[in-house]
């Protein structure tokens, strides 16, 4: 018997293999290598390995993937000593930008099946791809940014409801205050990158108050830190920390000195120190790691920021999984043609971890929970989408921006002159070759 | 290469991809481990055979030559080539083609922030080899005397081997701040709060204490340095002297004021002017602590972050500059005193 079933195994085996081949053939198998320079470990790595796993299948090409934290730094020495990965999946955009200036990127627009991508993608996420008007980068998965997160349970026992405007959103602050509850909690604190989940406030209200021109021309450097659009978010982030930060549990003083992803912890303790918390989609990775770990959907939700100004209703800040190709072979066109497929973001997103697919085709019921089925909901419903404006700067521009949060929070009333400070790196900080 | 099997070995931590690692890696390893030395001994020999056949009497004056013209030709390349081309780029604009004269220059040192950032350095120029010296000196005293001198050493001489990022999270749980409603976990905002009755500082982020916090956290990272150093200079004081003081009447006291203390201060200067050069270079713990924010930026850390953020290498260059016209002057004393002690062996 067991013998029956090996000799059957094998026989389909072989079976298997033969049309294997046969599709193969059929589909041209190009086989060779593609390099590849990502930030992906862990368990990250095992997700990204299991979208690989198709492609090669189907391919014959094999993956060599490097892994860095400081991948900026390692892909520009990289190119400069004439040895560039074939393809580079980056978190951020701000030196992809200025290495597609310096003619260091493939364009896509030849590279790629421009029309399916374009039944594929929402518009907004192709041109987010573009620089100079031509693509350079193709997401493949987003991540979203200004997401009010909250514990469901003290909602209803406090019998406060989810705000739909930004009047309700300030109503609902003003009554958890009257109740004597802190309305949020806000964390700044990650090392050398210290302020930046201040600036996705700051660069968040910017977006949804004055809209896009400003937005673009602001990260572009032609608006100025000190214009009334610019200085007027940060007053309206202002309103939401309170005067001398008496909105947020613990002050300034927590704020400066409590790590970002710590930040939620406040949500869940009892009674709640804080009753609101704004952070991106994967912060849902450092909740499962508090003790005791919070349950997405009964002990957690999420609720977009609400539309500052109608105007400019439905705007997100977004991030995303950007992939250029820095060394043009067949392989890497190949690989980017499939991390384009629904097939593939399909797979990461099914893994969990807080993707969400760029591709439309991909289906809501594949999210493996509730959230993160609301925030590919949000995905779909968002009608702007924006990169974050901070990413897009020149890094020394960014890291004033994130300075200048702290020092906005610490004082408030040295915003012009923290504003003045801005405009001063901004002069210089776009000049840099 | 072709004709290799393609060998691809997962280890549960990393994946090796050793069609890679050997076709570009190989030629790389054997130039290295293969070729250098033979270059290096084919150019000894070689010379040496040129050598001989000049007129004996001047070959004593060539053959040192040709022994350190690799030194000199690696060090004018990595050190030399490279300091004089930052100085030259000092006098330049941030792209580096046109001549500004002392405009960098100017412009940082009439800048708040860089003012700033002098202030600190100047703190930590003061305070750090100060401290490191006394707490040195300190034990390496008391240790001399206490039985169990060699584990006390190890003990304090222990965080010598960290990193100063590891340190600096170390550190980061003794200044580790908590809002005052909730107990605090941070071992110093403990003691502020259970045994002074004091709230909670924010040992990193307040401008009052940030700097004395993060220099403490380099003091105690290179005391132990200073102790074993000083305390071998202790025991190279014969015994007698001591012995004889101590016959004539004199106290503990006096015989460190007057014997110990001034035969040991070839070496207590030349650890402390040591330690200010470490000062002057200072930027891990700043970096990893607070990344310059709350006013606790120094010159290296500055110079950092005007080079690999901005990219402007007129502000970088300069301040390398500045880092270099402060430290010259210590080196040649540092450079004079350790000849002195050399001398007097």
């Amino acid at each position: 018997m067991g013998r029956l079933i090996r000799i059957l195994a094998l026989v389909s085996a072989g079976v298997l293999g033969l049309s294997a081949c046969g599709t193969s053939t059929s589909s041209g198998k190009i086989g060779g290598t593609v390099h590849i320079l990502g930030t992906w470990t862990g368990t990250e790595k095992d997700s990204f390995d299991a979208v690989m796993k198709p492609f090669t299948d189907q391919t014959g090409v094999k993956i060599s993937f490097e892994a860095t934290r400081d991948l900026d730094a390692i892909l520009q020495t990289k190119i400069a000593a004439g040895n560039p990965p074939d393809v580079t999946g980056a978190p951020g955009v701000g030196t992809l930008i200025k290495l597609a200036r310096a003619g260091k990127l493939v364009a896509l627009d030849d590279k790629l099946d421009v029309s399916q991508l374009n039944a594929n993608y929402g518009a907004d996420w192709i041109n987010l791809g573009k620089i100079d008007n031509k693509l350079y980068t193709l997401y493949a998965w987003a991540a979203l940014k200004g997401l009010i997160w909250y514990d469901p349970k003290a909602f209803q026992a406090k019998g406060y409801q989810v705000p739909k405007t930004w009047d309700e959103l300030i109503a609902l602050q003003n009554k958890i205050k009257s109740d004597g509850g802190k309305p949020w909690c806000v964390a700044l604190e990650s090392k050398a990158a210290s302020g930046w989940p201040g600036s996705d406030w700051h660069k968040e209200i910017v977006l949804s108050q004055s809209g896009t021109t400003v937005y673009d021309n602001w990260w572009q450097g032609k608006q100025k830190w000190t214009s009334p659009e610019i200085k007027q978010a940060w007053t309206t982030w202002g309103q939401i920390l309170g005067s001398a930060d008496s909105n947020v549990y613990g002050g300034k003083q927590y704020m400066v000195s409590t790590t970002f992803g710590d930040g939620g912890q406040g949500l869940f303790t009892s009674p709640p120190k804080c009753y609101m918390f704004n952070q991106g989609s994967f912060i849902t990775s450092f909740f499962d790691a508090y003790t005791p770990k919070p349950t997405a959907g009964t002990d957690y939700a999420v609720f977009p920021l609400p539309d500052v100004n109608t105007a400019n209703a439905g705007a997100h800040v977004v991030a995303g999984d950007a992939f250029v190709i820095t060394k043009d072979t067949p392989q890497a066109r190949a690989l980017l043609k499939y991390l384009a497929t629904a097939e593939a973001q399909d797979i990461w997103v099914k893994r969990g971890g807080g993707k969400i697919a760029i591709n439309k085709q991909v289906s809501l019921s594949d999210y493996p929970d509730a959230i993160s089925k609301s925030l590919a909901q949000v995905v779909v419903d968002t009608k702007i989408a924006r990169y974050d404006a901070g990413d897009l700067m020149p890094s020394d521009m960014q890291a004033a921006y994130w300075a200048a949060v702290l020092k906005f929070v610490t004082d408030q009333s040295k915003l012009d002159a923290i504003l003045a400070e801005l405009d001063k790196t901004q002069a210089t900080a776009y000049a840099s070759p | 290469m072709d004709a290799m099997t393609p060998l691809t070995v997962t280890l549960p931590m990393l994946d090796v991809d050793w069609e890679t690692l050997v076709s570009v890696n190989l030629p790389t390893l054997l130039f290295v481990i293969v070729g250098v030395p033979l270059a290096l001994v084919g150019y000894i020999v070689g010379l040496d055979v040129l050598v001989r056949r000049l007129p004996k009497r001047s070959q004593p004056s060539v053959r040192p030559w040709v022994w350190v013209a690799p030194a000199i030709f690696f060090v004018g390349l990595i050190l030399v080539y490279p300091m004089v081309g930052t100085v030259v780029r000092s006098f330049f604009d941030r792209r580096g083609d046109a001549f500004v004269g002392l405009g960098n220059f100017v412009r940082l040192l009439t800048d708040h922030g860089v003012l700033i950032v002098l202030r600190n350095n100047l703190l930590w120029l003061l305070l750090y080899p100060g401290l490191v010296l006394l707490f040195g000196l300190l034990l390496a005293v008391l240790s001399d005397r206490v039985k169990f001198e060699k584990p006390v050493k190890s003990l304090i001489f222990m965080p010598m081997a960290i990193s100063f990022v590891a340190m600096a999270i170390i550190w980061q749980f003794v200044y580790y701040y908590k809002d005052p409603s909730e107990p605090q976990t941070g071992i110093l905002n403990a003691v502020v709060v259970n045994i002074f009755h004091g709230l909670p500082i924010t040992w990193i982020q307040d401008t009052r204490f940030n700097n004395f916090a993060l220099i403490f956290i380099g003091v105690w990272g290179a005391t132990g340095f200073a102790m074993v150093i000083l305390s071998a200079a202790l025991k190279g004081i014969p015994a007698e002297l001591l012995e004889a003081a101590r016959v004539d009447g004199a106290n503990e006291r006096t015989i460190f004021r007057r014997i110990i203390l001034p035969l040991m201060m070839p070496t207590i200067v030349v650890v402390g002017t040591t330690m200010v050069i470490f000062a002057l270079k200072a930027f891990d713990v700043v970096y990893v602590m607070t990344a310059g924010n709350y006013n606790t930026d120094i010159l290296a850390r500055r110079m950092y972050a005007e080079l690999y953020s901005a990219g402007n290498y007129a502000n970088a260059s300069a301040l390398a500059v500045i880092l270099l016209l402060a430290v010259v002057p210590v080196l040649i004393f540092n450079l004079r005193q350790f000849r002195a002690v050399e001398a007097r062996r």
